[in-house]
Order: structure tokens, then sequence, then C-alpha cells
């Protein structure tokens, strides 16, 4: 019974969490102090394209990484239950 | 790579599929008048944060489901859904990053969004080192930590809107126009199909490990 009372307080205080939270009076406007890309002077310019072959390039490497990872520890474990089988197989002999 | 679900190896197949086709598909999207080239970022940087937002809720229904009921399925679907947020996060945070430096000038910002951004990659790498080094019942006491990890998720969602930040707020995505549309909605189904696959394969991971320290101690019995 306590149980299902902290399951059912969790969960409330989960779920009503962000409506509890104060949202601040903040202006509309979000480009106060900002200048416009366009307006800049040619020199201070940044070059775009490196920045968006960079993001795609390290999600490349880091997806590439990650399911390495996961691909060596499931030969891993594979390796080890076949051989603790062989070894199971050598004891009831 | 092995799994028993009959699923994975067309959704394998469809997910790389899908993947060759995305750099077409966001070469051929029209330019946003503002940042232009590098707002094509976007295409895999809201992706990525909707399945975080996937594997964190995941992770949360799961650590419940293990901390109340102490299923062990939960407890691997957990963990699995734990490393891969942080993995999402990552690639969320340095894509996001890098997009800043062109729109924002700056490489990072310590506003709302991006702070609580990562807390939020910080709550669950310490889910993971809690699981790795916490030694007995370190479990119960990630999945706690999964659970705050979820409870966070709402205010990093929502701290575009509540507080002031650099960053745009929710409704931008609404303004876009179809043609961009169509591709964010392919890039997104795209990595919920790769959360999905990654999900089952470290999920299969989890199993195969509990079932070899079952036959380790029944050996030893």
């Amino acid at each position: 019974m306590m149980r299902r009372v902290y399951f059912a307080l969790v969960s409330f205080l989960l779920l009503a969490a962000p409506a509890f939270a104060q949202p601040s009076g903040q202006s509309p406007s979000q480009l106060d102090g900002f200048v416009p890309l366009d307006q800049l002077p040619p020199g201070e310019q940044m070059p775009a394209a490196p920045l968006l072959i960079a993001a795609y390039a390290f999600f490349l490497v880091l997806m590439m990484f990650y399911l390495w990872t996961i691909w060596n520890r499931l030969s891993k474990v594979e390796k080890d239950m076949q051989e603790l089988a062989r070894r199971q197989g050598g004891a009831t002999r | 790579m092995t799994t028993r679900n009959r699923w994975f190896v067309p959704v394998l197949v469809l997910t790389a599929v899908m993947f060759a086709y995305s750099p077409i598909a966001i070469a051929n999207a029209p330019y946003e008048v503002t940042m232009r080239l590098v707002q094509k970022i976007f295409y895999y940087h809201f992706p990525t944060w909707m399945a975080l937002t996937v594997t964190v809720t995941v992770c949360t229904a799961a650590s419940l489901l293990f901390l109340f009921r102490g299923t062990p399925l939960a407890d691997r679907v957990a963990v699995a859904a734990a490393e891969l947020t942080v993995v999402f996060g990552l690639f969320g945070l340095v894509s996001g990053s890098l997009w800043g430096r062109k729109a924002w000038g700056v490489w990072w910002q310590w506003d709302a969004r991006l702070t609580m951004a990562f807390l939020l990659e910080l709550i669950f790498i310490g889910y993971l080192l809690v699981r790795k080094f916490g030694g007995p019942g370190s479990d119960k006491l990630a999945a706690a930590m999964g659970i705050f990890g979820g409870a966070t998720a709402p205010f990093v969602y929502k701290s575009v809107d509540w507080w002031r930040t650099v960053h745009p707020k929710t409704s931008v995505v609404m303004t876009l126009i179809p043609s961009m549309w169509y591709v964010i909605l392919f890039c997104t189904a795209t990595f919920l199909l790769l959360a999905a696959l990654i999900l089952a394969a470290r999920v299969r991971l989890e199993s195969l490990r509990a079932e070899l320290d079952r036959q380790y101690l029944a050996l030893e019995d």
C-alpha cells in the first residue's frame, strides 16, 4: 500500500513540477543588443562551411565509435558465453 | 552484432538508407534567410534532441518500473537508454556550440537553455558512473538519478520560454516553411529509428551480461 502511495506521490511531483516553475516577465524581443549577421563588415564575417562540416563529421565519428564499442562489448560477452559453455561441457563429461 | 528481434535487420537497412539520403535532403532544403548555410546544422541538431527526449523518457519510465516493481528488464532498458542519452546529448551540445559560434559569435553561452541541457548531460553521465563504480545497490541509486534526470527534461524544454536566453524559443520550429518541415521530419524519423536500433542492441548486451552472470553463478554452485 505504502509503495503505491510513494509511486503516486513521485509521479505527481514529476508531472506537476514544471507547472510550479515561475516564468519570468521577460521582454518578447530576443534581438536586443544583437547585430544581424548580414550587417557585419565582410572582414568580421565567419565562414559557415567548416562549422557545418565539423558538426556532421563529429556526428559520423561519434556514432561510428559508439557503434564500435557496442559491437566490441557484444562480441566479448558472446565469446565469454561460448567459453563458459565449453567449460560446462567439459565439466559434465 | 546479434539480436533476436526479427525487425532489427530490416529497420537497420531502412535507417542506413535514410541516413545515406539525409545529406541530399539537407542540401536541397532552402536556406534560412538570416543564418544561411550554418542553419543546416539544425537538420541533425533538432532530431538529436528529439531522440534524446525519447531516450530520457524511456530511461525515466524504466527506472520507475525498476524502482517500484523490481523488474530486471526495466533496469536493462534504463541503463541502455541512459547511455544513449549521454551520446545524443554530447552531439546536441557540440552541434549547438558549432552553430552558436557562427550565429552568436561565441562557442558557449551560460544561458538557461544551454546550462540546463549541460546539467541534464551531467546527470546522465553521473547515472553511468554510479552504475559502473557504485558497487552493490548502485542499480537502485542510478534508477533514482534516472528519475531526476527525467524530471529535469521538461525544464530544459521550457527554459527558452520561461527565461531570457539567446537560444530560439520552442515556437520557432512551427514557423518553418513546408519544404524545411519535410526535411526535419525525415531527419527526426531517421534519428528515432537509430535510437530504437541502438536501444535494442544495448538491451540485448545487458541481457547477455545478466545471462552470463547467472551461468557463472550456476557453475560455481
